[in-house]
């Protein structure tokens, strides 16, 4: 991985639309790994997140699952990365019926969160913050929220609908 | 915060589909998209009823639907069931009935002895329930709030501007006093 955006003084910044997005291969289950590649012409949402278990009724996660039907409709595949670890997923996931792949960015912790520059080194966490990947690996969107703010789906789906 | 972070403005304006309690031309417009057995819906209710109070014949109340089944498998019974009352002209009584009582939520005999009692057709209201006759409407809601930043619920809009404030009295009244007044009625 290269061009990390935390090595720069101040607040990390995410990673722009027009940047390639950085490849990485993370753990989905304990035996099974997803690479970014796997995904090459098809669109990819990124959806980085602080952690696991945030209260129910405005999980950003669950929120996904149930918006699936609508992300499909431009084919796009939905991937949630934190720094939880694998088994903290699978029970998160299952809680709350999420139909898409957890990816635990756990060791070395936030690597991948750092490549977007969507790591808070001083929380050891990954901010809430979106990216929209086309189908050749582009970044043509990006968001970082704010962080009590859930930033639901629209944004996302503006970001798809803009590929077409 | 990012520079860039504008609240986001619900996308399906405020009209004829909807269930609103309170004057078409008041001039402050507050919309709700909550779910029945959420929780937070539910501390919301009464907070909402003290604004209505408050703010009387100023303010115009909307209520949508944003069921997330995921958390609350009863949810989407639930919403189906204030649609089916309202089209026996009966919504708000069903839907202050199911915040009232979100205990019961899924006790259908419970809820079925209510209708009768406020003399809604029962029977009626099982059979659209069952046959999700108001299921499309109901997504219609969902996806009207997807696309307009609703995140959770409750999620409310003053003037078509999603409010990111605390659900309370105070600070939901202080934000619709501050709220231009609307520029354009609604039929």
């Amino acid at each position: 991985m290269s061009g990390t955006a935390e090595s720069r003084p101040g607040p990390p910044r995410i990673l722009a639309a027009g940047h390639v997005a950085p490849d990485f291969s993370l753990n989905s289950t304990p035996d099974q790994r997803v690479a970014l590649r796997d995904f090459l012409g098809r669109p990819v949402v990124l959806a980085f997140y602080p952690a696991d278990w945030s209260p129910v009724c405005s999980d950003q996660m669950g929120l996904y699952a149930q918006v699936m039907p609508e992300f499909k409709k431009y084919h796009a595949e939905v991937l949630g990365i934190s720094v939880d670890g694998i088994w903290s997923h699978l029970a998160f996931a299952k809680d709350r019926r999420l139909n898409f792949p957890l990816l635990s960015d756990f060791q070395p912790r936030g690597a991948v969160s750092r490549a977007y520059g969507a790591y808070d080194g001083e929380r050891g966490e990954s901010t809430r913050a979106l990216f929209v990947i086309d189908a050749k690996g582009k970044i043509r969107w990006s968001e970082l929220s704010p962080d009590g703010v859930n930033p639901g789906a629209d944004g996302i789906l503006s970001a798809l609908e803009g590929l077409v | 915060m990012p520079e860039t972070y504008t609240a986001p403005r619900l996308t399906l304006p405020v009209g004829e589909r909807d269930h609103a309690e309170g004057a078409a031309d008041a001039p402050m417009v507050l919309v709700e998209y909550g779910d029945y057995q959420c929780p937070y819906c539910g501390a919301a209710y009464p907070v909402v009823k003290r604004v209505q109070k408050e703010l009387g014949a100023s303010l115009r109340f909307v209520f949508r639907n944003f069921p997330l089944t995921n958390s609350h498998p009863q949810a989407e019974w639930a919403a189906e069931t204030a649609e089916a009352s309202a089209a026996q002209g009966k919504f708000w009584e069903m839907h202050d009935f199911l915040y009232e009582n979100q205990r019961s939520m899924g006790d259908e005999a419970f809820f079925a002895s209510h209708e009768r009692k406020i003399a809604l057709d029962a029977a009626r209201i099982a059979r659209e329930v069952a046959g999700h006759a108001y299921a499309p409407r109901i997504q219609e809601d969902f996806s009207s709030g997807v696309r307009s930043g609703v995140n959770g619920t409750p999620t409310f809009f003053i003037d078509g501007v999603r409010y990111d404030g605390p659900a309370e009295f105070e600070a939901l009244v202080a934000a619709l006093r501050a709220a231009p007044p609307r520029s354009h009625r609604s039929k």
